[in-house]
């Protein structure tokens, strides 16, 4: 897993590469919850993104929550059909914001 | 003995450490590829696979080193069957249950996604009596096929 961070219209937008996994997930936390904790709307950039499992699933919830708690902004952007599965089976695609582009993504922050 | 597609069995043994987990991705891709399983049921075969592991890591053997997972999956007709084993103290399979979704929290969703996504799930007492083993049955469609 690779990943990238830049800020760009007031987002903090994280992305991802490769496979979110069980070796990873951990990694992935520690970056979320990082940049939630900075108070900046934080939009996850899923494009590059092969793999995703329930560890990665779980940093992604863990992070969206601390961000509903705080009152940040908490979006994902662009995962492939295979991530969009993972969410749907997990019933996840009704609870976070999800569009299909980084730039949708960033043209409903602010 | 070869299999109806010139492919026998696949047999892995590894250890239960979530480094492992992508090799044995890679490897079980590569086979469902050549049973020509269509992509998206390929997919969560790889995933359900994935998950049944990682449970061994996480509940089975606690994350201590040492462990050892043994993976079966045979392809008979049109349903792949799906044996996951490990030499841990026995786990009590009410412990890992799927969540109610409802409870939006982390952790505890690889059960539900395997549930979902399986046609068959079953804990059997191992042959041999030690550890855990978990038999999944995937009825699939092949790439290609009328509706696929």
């Amino acid at each position: 897993m690779k990943h990238s961070v830049k800020e760009e219209r007031g987002s903090v937008v994280v992305s991802f590469a490769g496979e979110v996994d069980l070796e990873h997930s951990p990694k992935a936390r520690e970056i979320l919850l990082e940049h939630v904790g900075r108070r900046r709307r934080v939009l996850v950039d899923l494009s590059e993104v092969d793999y995703i499992d329930s560890s990665g699933i779980a940093s992604l919830v863990e992070a969206f929550q601390k961000a509903k708690k705080t009152g940040v902004g908490f979006a994902l952007a662009a995962p492939n059909p295979a991530a969009l599965r993972v969410l749907e089976l997990a019933r996840l695609d009704r609870v976070f914001r999800i569009f299909a582009t980084v730039e949708e993504g960033l043209d409903a922050g602010g | 003995m070869a299999g109806p597609d010139g492919t026998g069995p696949l047999e892995l043994r590894f250890p239960a450490r979530p480094d492992e987990l992508r090799g044995m991705r890679d490897a079980l891709r590569e086979r469902l590829r050549a049973w020509q399983l269509d992509e998206e049921c390929a997919s969560d075969v790889v995933m359900a696979v994935d998950e049944a592991c990682q449970n061994v890591i996480r509940h089975a053997y606690r994350g201590e080193p040492g462990g050892v997972i043994e993976l079966e999956v045979r392809c008979a007709g049109d349903e792949l069957q799906i044996a996951v084993r490990d030499f841990a103290p026995p786990v009590d399979p009410a412990r890992i249950r799927p969540r109610p979704l409802d409870e939006l929290r982390p952790g505890g969703l690889g059960t539900h996604l395997i549930r979902s996504t399986m046609d068959h799930t079953e804990f059997v007492k191992p042959p041999s009596g030690r550890g855990n083993l978990l038999r999944m049955v995937k009825r699939f469609a092949r790439r290609g096929a009328a509706g696929a």
